[in-house]
């Protein structure tokens, strides 16, 4: 399946290393938040680049103290309609400040890319044939957002403000 | 009433168009049903029994008369000349077509309306008091914080794919009028020890298959906290709601299944927790925008007493009998509220058809400050009417057959459309409603009974609100037949209370004859003249009465 990064396809360098197996001699790893609890201090002072595969349950805040080192977070969606995610994102972006890639994994459809990108998601995983054109399209289908979000503090109330002041300055 | 600008007119016609594309990819079988279906629910398109049914949303069940004209012209146009309010202040279609949806959905544009997240696993069209800005009440106007929640939750990305559907109803008024003890949140507009005006938050009520009053989670959210603090309870929802069983995922069973208090600390935290970035807070000039729309009309400085409404109701008991009981007072001088009870004896409550929408948009246009509301009950209201123009509207509405006399009696039944319509339900509603009313088909015996909530559902989904009822019928299904189940003592106001089930159910023809049995029993033990079917049950108790309703001959 492709890969889109930023909206468009990137070749996927990450390599799934499940718990209890043995890590690549090199390359980038994405691990669960188990394995990084355990071995963080190994696994972040290695050769690797990092990245953490969390569950929908999972607390973001319990990998606050790593994020400057991790490079990769992959966001779970089981199923189209569950939306954890989501608030996964909006917390590692706005809250703890994660600048990294997060990528969105499992069910991932094309209307519901639009929640994903204002959600901080800059990557996803989904099952188009057109995965470009598809991504062009949702992402901008709505020009205009009542809320601030992961992807723009640019909002309908904020433009409403700067249209106030613009036109009390004249 | 709010007005759309540039941006919210924009952002319908978008979504309209989003629509459009998505039910081609359906109908090109490009968008499997399974994907689609949640791509149709959060813009209100449900599939029916017979048909797709779409339901339009009436933000706190505010209308003008622009705007009731067009949806009786969708009726006409796209469905079979009628349509139905509802419970939630929304107005539903039942036989437009899928292709015609998209049409539809840019005619409602046209005039600032829409059906987005009428439906599916959002936060849904917010609801509020149908007497707004009328009653006597009230500590200020809820609807231009209701205005607010609308454009904070419309398309909210994080809120989007909640574990269940989420209603918020906000009220003002010391009476409340909006149900807020049975809301996923209830929002109480209260003033603090300082005498500034916030929020009382009430968290996890509901009706359904598991009925809760909500509680008190905040006595007070300060209105520049309101959108944050909503943010931090839909954030512990989304992330921590149950979704592994449809029937436990509404926020009511998180509420419960953590405990009040845990529930508060989750949400406590999380608020203090909100950076900068986080924080909702809209600019106060913002907030005077939207509030100055819905600044008080000018009313005329008229004397309390009015002389043509004084001969109106001396001129014939079905006049005094219509004032008394579908009027309720204002907050000035020579003006009332006036209740257009959509409850005709045999009618299916709630519904009106396009005459009749028509009719109600001229006399609201010509009598009541162009504001029509849409009211809880299925019930459209007039909130500013002058005593002096009572004769003409009286005339007007009972020329399209809207002069039911019953708001707040016996037949001025809620009910669910049922197996006529819902592919949920188990048993019909409207029929055994139509039969309840026939016992109330005297006027006199009606008036004589008084102020008394029947509400019938369909099914256990409650659609039909019967856990609120003081009498609560509930359809089930047992072997392919239909039976009621009926329920005594639940109210929706702010002495909110989920009512009991009594027993076994009923067949349907033996409800309306139980009923009857039940209101004797209550007019041979009420007090005075004045005490109400709900409050002399509470002072003797519902054994009497649960005697009374399976005492068949």
């Amino acid at each position: 399946m492709p890969l889109l990064k930023d909206g468009r396809i990137d070749a996927d360098v990450w390599t799934l290393v499940e718990d209890g197996q043995e890590l690549p001699e090199s390359g980038p790893v994405l691990v669960s938040l188990a394995r990084l609890k355990a071995e963080h201090a190994s696994l972040l002072a290695g050769n690797h680049s990092v990245g953490v595969k969390l569950a929908n349950t999972d607390d973001p805040a319990d990998i606050a103290a790593w994020l400057e080192k991790i490079s990769l977070i992959a966001l779970d969606f089981p199923k189209y309609t569950d939306g954890r995610a989501l608030s996964q994102s909006q917390l590692l972006r706005r809250r703890h400040g994660y600048t990294g890639e997060i990528r969105a994994t499992g069910q991932v459809l094309r209307d519901q890319l639009r929640l994903m990108i204002r959600s901080g998601f800059d990557a996803m995983v989904i099952d188009e044939a057109d995965a470009e054109a598809v991504y062009d399209f949702s992402a901008h289908e709505l020009s205009e957002f009542y809320q601030s979000a992961a992807d723009t503090t640019d909002t309908i109330f904020v433009k409403r403000q700067r249209a106030r002041q613009s036109k009390a300055a004249e | 009433m709010y007005r759309y600008d540039e941006f919210d007119d924009t952002l319908v016609r978008e979504r309209a168009q989003q629509f459009r594309g998505q039910v081609e990819r359906r109908l090109k079988g490009e968008l499997k049903e399974e994907h689609f279906k949640p791509l149709r629910l959060q813009n209100g398109v449900y599939l029916q029994l017979h048909a797709y049914m779409l339901r339009v949303a009436i933000p706190y069940g505010q209308l003008n008369a622009k705007k009731m004209r067009q949806l009786a012209m969708v009726a006409d146009v796209y469905d079979k000349g009628y349509a139905h309010f509802t419970t939630r202040q929304n107005v539903q279609y039942n036989w437009i077509a899928l292709a015609d949806m998209p049409d539809v959905l840019d005619v409602l544009a046209d005039v600032e309306m829409h059906a987005i997240q009428t439906s599916g696993n959002c936060i849904r069209n917010v609801t509020s008091d149908h007497l707004a800005g009328a009653n006597r009440d009230e500590i200020e106007d809820p609807r231009p914080w209701c205005e607010i929640i609308r454009q904070w939750s419309t398309f909210h990305p994080e809120f989007s794919s909640l574990p269940r559907k989420f209603k918020i109803a906000v009220t003002a008024g010391e009476t409340d009028r909006a149900a807020v003890r049975v809301h996923d949140i209830g929002l109480h507009m209260k003033k603090n020890a300082e005498g500034k005006v916030g929020f009382e938050f009430i968290v996890g009520g509901g009706l359904g298959r598991t009925p809760f009053v909500g509680p008190t989670v905040r006595e007070w959210v300060a209105k520049e906290d309101l959108l944050s603090y909503l943010e931090a309870n839909m954030r512990v929802y989304n992330r921590h709601g149950r979704r592994d069983n449809k029937y436990k995922a509404r926020i009511k069973i998180l509420v419960s299944e953590l405990g009040l208090e845990e529930y508060k600390r989750q949400v406590e935290e999380e608020f203090a927790a909100q950076n900068s970035w986080e924080k909702v807070v809209l600019p106060q000039e913002e907030i005077d925008r939207i509030t100055a729309y819905f600044a008080p009309p000018k009313f005329e400085m008229l004397s309390a007493a009015s002389p043509a409404f004084e001969a109106f109701k001396s001129e014939s008991r079905e006049h005094a009998r219509w004032a008394k009981n579908n009027l309720r007072p204002h907050r000035a001088p020579g003006y009332a509220s006036a209740h257009i009870a959509l409850k005709q004896q045999g009618e299916a409550p709630g519904d009106a058809t396009s005459d009749q929408m028509r009719a109600m948009a001229d006399i609201g246009e010509r009598f009541g400050l162009d504001d029509i509301r849409v009211a809880h009950e299925q019930d459209i209201v007039l909130p500013h009417v002058k005593l002096d123009d009572v004769p003409a509207v009286y005339a007007a509405l009972k020329a399209a057959g809207l002069h039911a006399s019953n708001a707040g009696l016996g037949s001025d039944i809620i009910a669910c459309p049922g197996l006529d319509y819902c592919n949920l339900s188990n048993a019909r509603s409207i029929s055994v409603a139509n039969e309840i009313q026939a016992v109330f088909a005297d006027p006199e015996f009606e008036d004589e009974v008084g102020t008394l909530h029947v509400n019938v559902s369909g099914c256990i989904n409650a659609c039909g609100h019967h856990h609120v009822g003081h009498i609560g019928i509930l359809g089930v299904d047992k072997k392919g037949e239909e039976f009621y189940q009926v329920l005594f003592g639940g109210r929706a106001d702010e002495k909110a209370a989920i009512a009991t089930i009594q027993g076994p159910g009923l067949r349907h023809e033996e409800v309306a004859p139980a009923i009857r049995r039940v209101i004797d029993t209550y007019l041979s033990l009420r007090r005075d003249g004045g005490e109400k079917f709900i409050d002399t049950m509470s002072r003797v108790g519902q054994a009497p009465f649960k005697e009374a309703l399976y005492a068949a001959a």
